[in-house]
Order: structure tokens, then sequence, then C-alpha cells
């Protein structure tokens, strides 16, 4: 950044950079806090060798279950973000389009906010004997139903207020020309709301990858997904401090990809999810 | 609308087209929670994998009018809200107003502070578990360098709550700063300009440009982040567990607490029940108040 010293110094930009190092130092901390041993954490050092055992350790020992856990974290989220996408978009097209009843919409927009309040752990309890019955706790399937069904109201509210700005001249422009309601919806409804769904895609697939109360109430040993597997690491009788920032750091990855991918969409998203 | 096109009918299609919604909404929603009622009146007991249901009525939910711990949490849950929450649209809406302002390096900014919000709640927690560490934390190094002696963030009662807040500030002022900023970037140029020919200071221009115009996103910003708010679990989880004693417990963790280490089920369900009525009517209430205002405005 090139900056007249004039502009440098002032008042914003140091309340920014201060900001911007109250906000990073915790990252770049932990993730060298990964590279010490235990005895050079334990005493604080600010200079240190690095020392890639941690890491190691985390990643390629015998007993590490950090890429299963991945794995179970990456397969639940990209089935329910799918699940998601799909039932939102037809529900927000159908609420906003197609003539359906005022109370319906209500009934379904009202359950959205209200769900969005609740904790998610009520929810967990609701679940949990119905889950048992049917035998899908500690499966893939509950645990996509179940972020499903947590995070679809979010998704059908951001979707409705993405159609709602096509313009309705298109779709009537479209229905003279003989076009029929999916191809309607495909062809022309779908290409132009991309962007949004896009943003609701990405942050449908933050929320599962990041939940935590759900999948520890509802996930064993086999369907551990990567944040019960974090929380696991911090409570185990003891505590290898090292092995657990090395953790902490390896499971920043994935934020900092997104961010890095996909920051234009995950700020549509959060600001149309909350503004409209 | 016309219609001669179309062999199937519109509201085939509509129908179709609602049905993956409505049957989550039914299925795992409304079914759960009629199942979650009924469960609150009842004592469950699990048997050799088999549950045993007696009917006890409204029971429980006399025992919630006096247990202690879950107004505590009530109680905690609370304060956590309204003071995490109020701290973070504050700040929140200074860094907006600042990256408003700057010619360049929005997007470097931007880019820095979206970064907790994207991080999973429980990663929070074990970093900030490790950060606030008695013996090798960063906080009691850097307090330290100050001369200040060390100090048991997480396990004194009276600095538990606080330090939790301070956390949440840490992973949630972002969102708002996200939001307000998308509000500030909405005004239209003539503002800043007309308050320049008006002689305002940017402090003035702060004070009764910016902050009446911008009223009603901070209001938003403030009640969506408060809703969120009443959430919590993630972090707490980690950080405290509800501890020292209870001077972090948070309905959330009562509830699973209840529910799920304890297997009082029946019990449990009817603080969820609870929690989900107090929750309704907030709401009722909320939509109530605004259709009013705008009403009689």
């Amino acid at each position: 950044m090139k900056l007249r010293l004039s502009e440098r110094l002032r008042i914003e930009h140091i309340l920014l950079v201060l900001v911007a190092c109250f906000v990073l130092v915790p990252f770049i901390w932990i993730i060298a806090a990964g590279f010490k041993t235990q005895i050079s954490l334990l005493q604080g050092e600010i200079f240190f060798t690095p020392n890639l055992a941690s890491y190691r350790e985390v990643l390629f020992s015998k007993t590490t279950e950090f890429f299963s856990n991945s794995f179970n974290s990456l397969v639940i989220a990209t089935a329910s973000t799918l699940a998601i996408v799909f039932a939102a978009t037809l529900g927000g097209y159908a609420m906003e389009r197609m003539e359906t009843p005022r109370w319906m919409v209500h009934t379904l927009l009202g359950w959205s906010v209200v769900f969005h309040m609740v904790p998610p752990i009520t929810l967990v309890a609701a679940w949990f004997p119905l889950y048992r019955q049917f035998h899908l706790d500690n499966t893939y399937t509950g645990m996509i139903f179940a972020h499903t069904a947590l995070h679809l109201p979010m998704a059908l509210w951001l979707m409705s207020s993405f159609i709602r700005e096509v313009p309705i001249e298109l779709e009537e422009a479209a229905r003279i020309d003989g076009c029929s309601t999916p191809y309607l919806l495909w062809k022309i409804i779908v290409p132009l709301i991309a962007p949004g769904l896009a943003a609701t895609a990405i942050l449908m697939f933050i929320f599962s990858w990041n939940e935590f109360a759900v999948a520890l109430n509802m996930t064993a040993k086999q369907t551990a997904t990567v944040p019960v597997a974090i929380a696991k690491f911090a409570q185990s009788y003891e505590i290898k401090y090292g092995e657990m920032a090395a953790t902490a750091a390896l499971a920043l990855i994935p934020a900092l990809l997104f961010l890095l991918m996909g920051q234009r969409y995950i700020v549509k998203g959060l600001t149309t999810g909350a503004i409209k | 609308m016309s219609r001669k096109a179309t062999p199937v009918p519109e509201s085939v299609w509509r129908n179709l087209a609602l049905t993956p919604s409505v049957a989550v909404f039914m299925l795992l929603s409304l079914l759960p929670v009629a199942n979650l009622v009924a469960m609150s009146m009842h004592e469950i007991r699990w048997e050799d994998g088999r549950a045993t249901w007696e009917f006890i009525g409204a029971a429980h939910y006399a025992r919630l009018g006096g247990d202690t711990l879950f107004h505590k949490g009530a109680y905690n849950t609370l304060v956590f809200s309204v003071v995490g929450v109020s701290l973070q649209v504050f700040i929140g809406f200074m860094l907006a107003w600042a990256v408003s302002r700057i010619a360049r390096g929005r997007v470097v900014y931007r880019t820095i502070f979206i970064l907790p919000i994207l991080v999973p709640g429980i990663l929070i927690g074990a970093i900030w578990k490790l950060m606030l560490n008695y013996d090798f934390g960063l906080a009691n190094g850097l307090i330290g360098v100050f001369g200040f002696l060390p100090v048991d963030w997480l396990g004194t009662a009276s600095l538990a709550l606080p330090s939790v807040i301070m956390v949440d500030i840490w992973h949630w002022t972002p969102f708002c700063f996200l939001l307000l900023l998308a509000g500030f970037e909405s005004l239209p140029q003539e503002l800043h300009e007309a308050a320049l020919v008006d002689g305002a200071n940017a402090w003035t221009e702060l004070r009764y440009v910016y902050l009446p115009i911008m009223m009603p996103v901070i209001a938003v910003t403030f009640l969506f982040r408060f809703m969120t708010s009443l959430k919590v679990f993630d972090e707490i989880y980690l950080l405290t567990g509800g501890g020292p004693g209870s001077s972090t417990e948070v309905v959330s963790y009562t509830i699973y607490r209840t529910f799920f280490t304890q297997d009082q089920m029946g019990y449990g369900s009817a603080m969820s029940v609870a929690v989900l009525f107090v929750i309704a009517v907030l709401l009722v209430l909320g939509f109530g108040l605004s259709r009013f205002r705008r009403g009689t405005a």
C-alpha cells in the first residue's frame, strides 16, 4: 500500500491496524504453538526453533483420525449443502412466484425465523429419541438430515430474497414464448440467481462444516466430524498442548480457503441473510 | 398468467416444488418438537436399551420454576448476549466507519476481519483456551510485559464470564462490522459532501449524520446478532464448561448436561420446550412491536 505519510498516520489507520493485529495474533500464535515442543510451549518462549513433531503426530501417527474426521465432515457438509440448495431453490421459487397460499408462506418463513433463534441443542434433544428409534444415530444419513433441517430455514430465507430480485417481466416473456415451469426455473431463474445460489451454498457448507452441538451428540467414533475431534482433543486427560495447537492450526485451513476463494459470495450471503 | 401452453397445471408444479421444504418442516421440525412436548410431560428411564415412559403431567415445569441452576443459566445467557452484542455492535460500527473513510486497503481489512466468522466456534474455544492458559497463554505473557501478575482468566468466578464475552467479541464483532459496512457503503456520497459544506468535522459528522441515518441498520444488526447470541454453546463447552461453579452456565449448556450427560430426558425436554416457548413469545412481541410502530409512525 502506497499511502502518503499524513494519510498513513490518520487515526482510522491506527485503529484498523490495531484491530487487525488483535484479530490475527491468536491465529499466528496458535500456528506457531504447533511448531513448538511441549517444553518450549510451557515456558512461553517467543523465540524458538521450529519443530514438526506435533504436526507430524496429528497428521501421520498410527492413532490419528484427522483424515477420517475430515472425510466425515466433507461428506456430511457436501450432502447437506446439496440437499439444502435443492430444497431452498424450489421452495423459494414456489413461495415467491407460484401463488403459494399466504398462510403457507408465513408458516414457512416464520418457522425459518424461529429456527434461526432456537439453540441447536434443543433440536438435538427433539431429534435424539426419534433417531434412536429409526437407527439414524451415528450415521451419515442422520447427520445429513439434521444439518439439512438446521440450516434449510436460513437458505429458504436467502433464496426467497434472491428470487424476489429477478424481474417478473422476464418470466412473463418466457411464458409467452411457451416456456414450461420446470424449464423456466432451470433455464431462466437459476442462471440469473447463480451468484446468490453460490453464496447460499458456500454459507451452508461452512455452517455444516463448523457445526458442533448436533455433531457432538449424534456422531460416534466412525462418523465424528472435525469439530468433535477438536473438542475431544482439548478434553483428553493428559492434554498435549502442542498437538492441540497443531490440530487447531490445521483445522483453520478450510476457513482460509473459503476466505480466499469465496469472499465475495460469503459477504453477499451474510449481509443478505440479515438485512433483507 | 396464461395456462394454455402448460399441460401440467401450475398448482402441481408448485406442490412439487414445495414438497422438499415442507417435508423437512413436518418430519424434522414439527414431529420432533411434538415429541419433545410429549417427553417433557413424562419421566423417561432407559432400561436395557428400552425407554419406559411414566406420565407425570406438568411436574417437570413446576420443577423448572425452582431450579436455580436453570435460572442462573438464563440470567448468564441474557448478560452474555446483551453485554457482548452491545459491544460487538459498537466496535463493529466504529470499524465500519473507519473502513468506509479510508481510500485504499478496504478489501485487505475486510478480508482480515471476516476470518473469525468462518472459523468453527469450537476451534475458537480451543484457540482461546490456549491463549488464556494460566501458565503459558499469550494473554498472561502480554500483561506480564507490563508488570502484572498472571491471571486465571477462565478459572476465576468473577472473571470467567467477562473472559468468555471477550472471546465472543473477538469471534463476532467481524459479523457486525460486515453488516454495518454494507450499510455505510449504501449511503450516498452526497451525504458526506453536504456534511462537509455544513462545516462538520469527522466527529460531528459521525454523531449527527451517520449515527441517526444508520440507526435502522444498527438495530437490525443488533437484533440479528442477539438472536444468534442466545444460542451460545460451542465456546462455553470448551472454555469453561459452565464453570467455575455456575459462573458461565448458559441455557444451552444446562440443557445439554441435563439431557445428555445426566440422562434426564424428560426434564431436559421440559427445559427445551420452555426455551422454545420464550423465543416464540419474544418473536411475536418483536414483530408485533415493529408492526405497531410502523402503524403509528
